[in-house]
């Protein structure tokens, strides 16, 4: 019943939006609806803090420990992205860059947005998740294009093709999961539910889950932006509005990861081999390293944060390749980590890029001087991006490093090194950003960055104390996920 | 020889029609003309929905019908009249693109049909329902598709690739297992519609921008 509200809340917005989304109240409704999914997300998380996994609608959907806290994440930043959305984009849509239709089309999608990776989170079933993520793709698209400037238009086309393309050698990898399920589950609408899978995967066939998992990697790594397949990535970040790169980068990543991570569960049970971890690491390093080395080429400051998303999720990538208690402990930290600070600072980017009326870095100059606040969370949320003590993000990767060190000693030097000229790059060109000299005015508007530091506050707390349930969860997840 | 005259009517069928629909993603890989491209693709479709029917016929799954009078439905009308609506609408329906060489393409494809059936080739070997090469093929026209995506300039034919690359999934989905689920199925076949629509809105907004579909115009976010 909970599950039916949490998703039915977004989805009745997405319609009413529809409607609506044109009107001087719809961003508040936006908040509402946002704020009303995020209350049937605590009731969700408070009945499985008292009663354990749920179940519901025949199966249909499951809640387990792996899970539950990426609901809360994901329907917390939603309801966040939404209350910085609501001046952002007013100010946008008065700065002429937004017609009536298309504020429309934002608000409502927006919210059909945050049904999609709902589903893709709750559902039992591996061909729903196939369908909600390409669903997630779709509810985007024509977002990324929503300004209609020639580039924005082509990194729409872009993420569109890449993507579609990539999620369709995921479905090949879920036809080829249910061709080996239904030898042993019997035909029929069960043999795709993860826990019935999950519940035989030792006696499924291991060479055709092997050639599976090697399409279902590779279509939801796309929508995950491993390298070599993250081309659609910056691209997207760039030209979208501001609140959508901020959802893309912190939750989007997250739910496509969640999927291939579900897959590998299933194959490593079959296959009794490192078959899937090993690939894994190698995505993970490799895009590690690739991002790591873009990031100082970059001159528009979301597309570097947006190298920087590609770099975290090649690490937590890795991190859940290696596997084991700790790392897989880690890896769960860090998807919660880098979800909130990535999307406190894209808040904070959105406002810099407004006040100052560009993208690129040389033209943003001296926020601490005409608005501190913005500066302020740039400063603070890239610190905490790059892994300074004591936000969450250094805790991660610390355990994740150290776990490397003893397990696979080889990728050590790969890891630090990517992290280092990752530090130096982003630091480098945050600092004149933040504290040069400027011309510019101060931004005509109240900015709405009381997101931006509850993020940063809740990712400091992950540092320094990790409430026991949220602990108990990645620990028990830890145990399941192997 | 022997095996073939073991198989039931209704199995051989089956391969015909694979056979087919190889044939189909070749011809789809050299045709440059645009009206002809959509009416290969509305036969692929066609020929998807018999090999289906058929696979129901022979396995007395009851669902399997819907799934084909679905896919009659969405891919052999549905579809193409919407592409041709677009290309009407769009005045492009003469259009004819320069291909480089066709012969090397086709050699390339014909590289993609081997892997694809060494690929498939363990998997056949394990399966007693009636894939025995429609798994390599399904795989086949999925790779011949994606080479098509890449070796074509304009925004129609890369969606008509994405498009005969869902039915070559889709050929897969049927015939090396009973189909789908019937929920998943429904599904995939939204999420095929709704892409349709997207890229049938983003036909116009790319003419309106860079008066032309080209694709090579939008070429511009490149790392340096």
């Amino acid at each position: 019943m909970e599950i039916f509200f949490l998703l039915g809340m977004p989805l009745l917005g997405g319609f009413l939006l529809a409607l609506t989304g044109h009107r001087r109240f719809a961003p508040d409704l936006n908040g509402a609806m946002s704020l009303a999914t995020l209350l049937a997300s605590f009731v969700l998380t408070a009945k499985v803090i008292n009663d354990g996994p749920v179940s519901a609608f025949n199966e249909q959907f499951f809640i387990d420990p792996f899970n539950v806290f990426l609901v809360t994440l994901t329907a917390f930043v939603a309801f966040t992205t939404s209350m910085f959305s609501r001046p952002y984009m007013r100010i946008e849509a008065e700065h002429g860059r937004l017609s009536t239709a298309r504020l429309r089309l934002y608000h409502s999608m927006y919210q059909m947005f945050t049904f999609t990776m709902l589903l893709a989170l709750t559902t039992n079933n591996m061909g729903i998740l196939w369908v909600a993520m390409e669903a997630a793709t779709l509810t985007t698209v024509l977002l990324v294009s929503l300004y209609r400037t020639p580039a924005s238009l082509e990194a729409a086309w872009k993420y569109f093709i890449l993507c579609g393309v990539g999620i369709a050698q995921a479905l090949f990898g879920t036809i080829l999961l249910y061709f080996a399920a239904e030898k042993v589950l019997g035909a029929g609408g069960n043999a795709l539910l993860w826990t019935h899978l999950n519940a035989v995967k030792g006696l499924l066939e291991p060479t055709v889950l092997s050639l599976a998992f090697v399409f279902l990697l590779v279509g939801y790594g796309t929508k995950v932006g491993l390298a070599p397949l993250h081309n659609w990535l910056p691209d997207a970040h760039a030209e979208g509005p501001t609140p959508i790169s901020a959802v893309l980068s912190g939750l989007l990543l997250n739910v496509a990861l969640y999927a291939v991570v579900r897959s590998k569960v299933l194959v490593d049970g079959a296959l009794h081999s490192h078959f899937s971890g090993n690939l894994m690491m190698g995505f993970g390093l490799f895009s590690v390293v690739l991002a790591a080395f873009f990031l100082s080429r970059q001159k528009d400051i979301k597309r570097m944060f947006a190298y920087s998303s590609i770099e975290h999720m090649g690490l937590i990538t890795f991190a859940f390749g290696m596997g084991g208690a700790v790392a897989t402990f880690a890896a769960l930290l860090h998807m919660t980590a880098h979800s909130l600070t990535k999307s406190a600072i894209f808040f904070a980017v959105g406002h810099a890029a407004q006040k100052s009326g560009t993208q690129m870095m040389d033209g943003i100059r001296g926020l601490i001087k005409t608005n501190p606040t913005i500066g302020w969370g740039l400063a603070l949320g890239s610190l905490a991006i790059l892994g300074m003590p004591p936000f969450g993000v250094f805790a991660s990767e610390f355990l994740i490093l150290t776990t490397a060190m003893h397990e696979h000693s080889w990728a050590t030097p790969f890891l630090l090194v990517a992290l280092g000229v990752a530090f130096a790059a982003i630091f480098g060109k945050v600092q004149p950003m933040v504290f040069g000299e400027t011309a510019g005015k101060r931004l005509p508007h109240p900015p709405a960055l009381a997101p931006v530091f509850v993020h940063l506050a809740l990712v400091l707390m992950l540092g320094l104390y990790i409430p026991p349930y949220l602990a108990d969860w990645y620990r028990q997840a830890a145990a399941l996920l192997g | 020889m022997a095996i073939v005259q073991n198989m039931p009517i209704a199995q051989q069928l089956i391969n015909l029609f694979a056979a087919l629909l190889l044939l189909i993603a070749f011809a789809m890989l050299s045709q440059r003309r645009i009206m002809s491209l959509i009416n290969l693709f509305a036969m692929q479709g066609l020929i998807l929905t018999l090999s289906i029917a058929d696979s129901a016929w022979l396995t007395h799954q009851p669902h399997l019908y819907y799934s084909a009078a679905l896919t009659l439905l969405l891919k052999v009308l549905f579809l193409p009249w919407l592409l041709h609506r677009l290309i009407r609408k769009l005045e492009i329906k003469w259009d004819v693109e320069t291909l480089i060489n066709i012969p090397t393409t086709m050699l390339i494809g014909i590289m993609l049909v081997v892997f694809a059936f060494n690929l498939a080739l363990p998997i056949s070997e394990l399966s007693g329902t009636i894939l025995r090469n429609t798994l390599g093929i399904a795989m086949a026209s999925v790779l011949l598709s994606f080479m098509m995506m890449i070796t074509r300039h304009k925004a129609i034919p890369q969606v008509i690739g994405f498009l005969a690359m869902e039915n070559g999934l889709f050929f897969a989905a049927t015939s090396a297992t009973y189909g789908m689920p019937m929920v998943v199925e429904l599904g995939i076949a939204l999420d095929v519609l709704v892409a349709a629509f997207i890229f049938g809105i983003f036909f116009f907004h790319i003419r309106e921008t860079f008066d032309s579909l080209e694709i090579r115009h939008m070429e511009k976010l490149k790392e340096d």
